[in-house]
This record gives C-alpha cells, sequence and structure tokens, in this order.
C-alpha cells in the first residue's frame, strides 16, 4: 500500500447560489482544487453527492461533472453515503491511490439544496433515516435528532441552554473564514430565544441547508513534492457503520459506528485522541457534537456538553472544534460537507487558516456522519 | 402510487407484528431477517402487546411534505413492554403533558392521507395508557 497525501484543495464559498448549477458548483471546485495543485489533468474523480436527483433532478453526476470539465474519457463516479458522502468519497479515492490503481485522483463533495422549498428539502433529507420505519411517521431528519437530544438531556441532566456554546463557538470561527455561508456571532440569549423546529431542537442548534462544493486532489505520498511544498498526509481514512434507525440501536445515545471508525482510523495512523491539534465534528446539530466527542474519545459518555461548557472546544482549548465555522456556520450542503471538513483540516495542516489558525497545528481529524449515525468517516490528517 | 410498498407492511403497521428468534428468545421489531442479538436467522411471527413508555419525544413544528397539514405533531421513541425500541407519532395528548417514561399504547389511526383521490395510509401511534 501507497502513502497518500493532499496535494491540491478547492472550495465553492458555501450559501445559496442561486446563479450555479449543480455542474457549475462542481467545476468551481474542482478547477479551484486543480490550480492549487497547478495540475490540468487527473486520472479519476469521485463526487460524493447525496441528492442530486431529488433535489435537481439530476443523477449520473460523476460523468456529467467529469463532461462539463473537459475530462470527458476518464474514471468518474458518485458516491452515497447520505450526509457522509463527502468524506466517503475521500475513502474511495483514498483505496485507488493507496492500491496503486491510480495516481492522481480528484475527489469532491457536492450538493445543490436551494432549487426546492422547504418542505421538500426536508423530506429528502428523511431519506437518510428509515423510510419505512422512521420517515413513513411524519418523523423529519430534525425530529430523530431531537429524540437524542432530548433522551441526552434527561439521562445526564443537562439544560437546553448548555449546548449554546457549541453553536456560539461556531459561529466566531466562521467569522474567519471566507467560505463560510454565515459571518454573524451567536449570543446565549439569541440561542435560547431562536425559532423551534423539532423541540428541544430550534434553529440555532441546526446547521443551515445550503449549496456547495469542495474538492481535494490526492497523489502518491512520494510523488506529492511534485506539485506543491506543502502536502498534506492522509494518515487514516475509515468507514463504519450502525443500523439506519436509531430504535434499531443498542444504546441510541452512543454512537458505535463513531467510535467503531474512529478507533480504526487511530490504528491505522498509530496515534490517540490524545495527539489530535483539531477536530472537525459533524455538528448538524448540538447534540451530533456531543455525540461525536464522546464517541471519539475526547470526552466521557454524557461529558460532550460538558467539555464545551468549561470552555475546551474553542481555538486554543482542549481540543478545537468547528475551527472554521462547523456545519452550523460553515454550512451544510449535504453531501459536500465532509470535503468541506477535509479541505479545512488541510488548510489548518498548511497553516493557511489566518485568523482561525489553530497555532501549532500537525495532526488534524474529521468525522463525517451520515444520517444520525449509520455511517461515519473518521480522517486523519498530518502536517508534512 | 406505491400500494404495494404499503402492503407489505400492513402487519407490521396494524398490528404490530414482529419477530421472535427461536433461537435466543428475542423478540424483534420492525421485523429483520437476523436476529439482532444472536445473528441467527429469525422469522417467527410475534405479535406486540402493545404497551410501553416513552424513551424520548419531541414536538415537530417543520413537517416534512405530506405531513404540514398536522404540524405540529409529537413523534416519540416508545420502550415497548417486551423490549424492543419503536419511532411513533404520539395521539390523544396534550403535547405540554408527555413525559419520558410516561407509559403509552398503540392505537390504529392515520398516518397520512395524499389528497382527495389518493390513498390513506394507516398505521400504529401510541397514547397514554396504563402501566405495561
Amino acid at each position: 500500500m501507497r502513502d497518500v497525501s493532499i496535494i491540491g484543495v478547492g472550495q465553492v464559498p458555501v450559501g445559496e447560489h442561486w446563479d450555479m448549477s449543480l455542474r457549475e458548483l462542481g467545476y468551481g471546485a474542482l478547477s479551484a482544487a486543480l490550480r492549487d495543485a497547478r495540475l490540468e489533468r487527473i486520472d479519476a474523480l469521485y463526487v460524493g453527492n447525496m441528492l442530486s436527483g431529488e433535489l435537481t433532478g439530476q443523477e449520473h453526476v460523476g460523468a456529467m461533472i467529469a463532461d462539463f470539465a473537459g475530462l470527458r474519457g476518464i474514471e468518474a463516479v458518485k458516491i452515497e453515503a447520505a450526509c457522509g458522502s463527502g468524506a466517503a468519497a475521500l475513502r474511495i479515492g483514498y483505496i485507488a491511490v493507496a492500491g496503486g490503481l491510480a495516481d492522481v485522483v480528484a475527489v469532491m463533495g457536492i450538493e445543490k439544496m436551494t432549487d426546492k422549498q422547504g418542505s421538500t428539502v426536508t423530506s429528502a433529507l428523511a431519506m437518510a433515516a428509515d423510510g419505512d420505519y422512521e420517515a413513513l411517521h411524519g418523523l423529519s431528519f430534525v425530529s430523530i435528532n431531537a429524540l437524542l437530544m432530548r433522551r441526552y438531556m434527561h439521562e445526564h441532566g443537562y439544560k437546553k441552554e448548555d449546548f449554546a456554546p457549541f453553536a456560539i463557538n461556531a459561529h466566531a470561527n466562521a467569522m474567519n473564514n471566507p467560505n463560510a455561508m454565515f459571518h454573524s456571532r451567536v449570543t446565549p440569549k439569541q440561542f435560547i430565544e431562536a425559532k423551534m423546529i423539532a423541540d428541544p431542537i430550534n434553529l440555532l442548534d441546526s446547521s443551515p441547508i445550503a449549496d456547495g462544493a469542495a474538492c481535494v486532489i490526492l497523489a502518491p505520498a512520494a510523488m506529492a513534492k511534485e506539485f506543491t511544498n506543502r502536502p498534506v498526509r492522509v494518515r487514516a481514512s475509515a468507514i463504519a457503520t450502525d443500523s439506519v434507525a436509531v430504535h434499531d440501536r443498542r444504546d441510541p445515545l452512543f454512537l458505535e459506528g463513531g467510535a467503531i471508525s474512529a478507533h480504526k482510523a487511530y490504528a491505522m495512523a498509530g496515534v490517540g485522541p490524545n495527539d489530535i491539534d483539531l477536530f472537525e465534528v459533524h455538528d448538524a446539530f448540538t447534540i451530533m457534537s456531543a455525540l461525536s466527542l464522546e464517541a471519539a474519545g475526547f470526552a466521557a459518555r454524557g461529558k460532550g456538553v460538558g467539555l464545551a461548557l468549561d470552555g475546551q472546544i474553542g481555538l486554543d482549548g482542549r481540543i478545537p472544534i468547528t475551527t472554521l465555522g462547523g456545519l452550523k456556520a460553515r454550512g451544510h450542503p449535504v453531501g459536500a460537507t465532509g470535503m468541506y471538513q477535509i479541505a479545512e483540516v488541510a488548510l489548518q495542516l498548511r497553516g493557511e487558516a489566518g485568523a482561525g489558525q489553530v497555532s501549532g497545528a500537525r495532526l488534524g481529524m474529521a468525522q463525517n456522519i451520515g444520517g444520525s449515525g449509520a455511517t461515519v468517516i473518521t480522517t486523519i490528517l498530518e502536517a508534512s | 402510487m406505491e400500494v404495494a410498498r404499503f402492503w407489505r407492511t400492513n402487519g407490521q403497521r396494524y398490528q404490530l407484528i414482529g419477530e421472535e428468534c427461536p433461537n435466543c428468545g428475542t423478540k424483534i421489531f420492525p421485523p429483520r431477517d437476523v436476529c439482532p442479538e444472536c445473528d441467527k436467522q429469525a422469522k417467527m411471527p410475534f405479535t406486540f402487546s402493545g404497551k410501553g413508555e416513552v424513551y424520548s419525544f419531541s414536538t415537530i413544528f417543520s413537517a416534512p411534505e405530506g405531513f404540514e397539514k398536522y404540524a405540529p405533531y409529537t413523534v416519540a421513541l416508545v420502550r415497548l413492554a417486551e423490549g424492543p425500541l419503536v419511532t411513533a407519532q404520539l395521539t390523544d395528548v396534550d403535547a405540554g403533558s408527555v413525559q419520558v417514561g410516561m407509559p403509552v399504547e398503540m392505537v390504529t389511526r392515520v398516518l397520512r392521507e395524499d389528497g382527495e383521490r389518493g390513498m390513506m395510509v394507516y398505521g400504529y401511534k401510541f397514547r397514554p395508557g396504563r402501566s405495561a
């Protein structure tokens, strides 16, 4: 197996891109990543996407984006794992390059969500859950997370306002990210008074619907210096699964898929949670930040919220999370999110995160979650 | 129109028919072909009592397509007396009075209807009930 490095990073700013189609978003991210790596050709393109068919009427986006980008002829396919599609695409690209089947591979996450109205998008997102036994009963994806949050509060004795630091931290960090959707701070009062969506989850617990595309270029580590003097090593990429329906889990408050994928990733990289300098969590909702921190070993059971309350998740905290805004404030174009997380970790490790830089960052981790924990992909990157 | 899709799961939705593992006795709902406890094949039907208690709950204000006219409505994870958790709506109850641990029982109600000429889908919901 070959070591693999990231040699280029490209992002389209997350937002409501009324003027851009799916293919234009894809080309925007791909061309930026190719420019960053000073490349014109690639061997393959893996496109992580969840809802192109449902929300834009377009499937077959691998070939679509390859053609639109002037790369007709190359290998190009779509990878789908609900909200985990982005990092799943990286995993597939990693397998191809590490296994020696391809040398230079682009992996992308992309989603176009704003062409459809709210309830249509709500229904589409519920497809990440169990269609026959959750969505058919009227559950939105938000409400499934709300069931977890309520139970977490009940078992561990937290109040609603205790979750505020996750949103406040994410919005503060997004101020430093030009690609983030929101550049506005959140106060504890705003957090408590925000519009309820599925109680106890309100608007400020929740990441926003958005359009976006992010892309990184992978190459064998031995070749990386030909393209860039700032390669970032992929130390681990690991996928694990759990039941799609929350009711089928032995303990709904423990993300077993998160724990398995984190431990596989730690084993691959030969590191542990204490070695990680920053952690991009999948904060689709504040409760997911807590559950991800616990599953990945940064906090004991029931202590994830405590870690945030203790001020340990900021840029200079014990474990900085959502360092460039996270899903909450960078935005959550679902199938693209995992790749934004990876692009942001790569920028941190290149020392290019501007005012959002985690000082001295050497090892960064991202955990991308599909559904409410059914697919979890943990990626560990290292500066070189 | 998805008549066959709903017809396939009538037993589950109308009567809470799940399975009992012939190997280890675990009661399973929703039905699945492999026992989650012992990984042996499980296809023996088992009808649940419909008694249980609220494990967690949420009132939905922003509903998915097809459910907008019912909002706000309350959904729950219910711990059935026989062991499994099930996801369902609560009914015949004031949202403000629902609590974790509240005893509930299964009833059959309309889950959704697709307009005047569309299909009506019935299924289980849970209402306040006596302790299991």
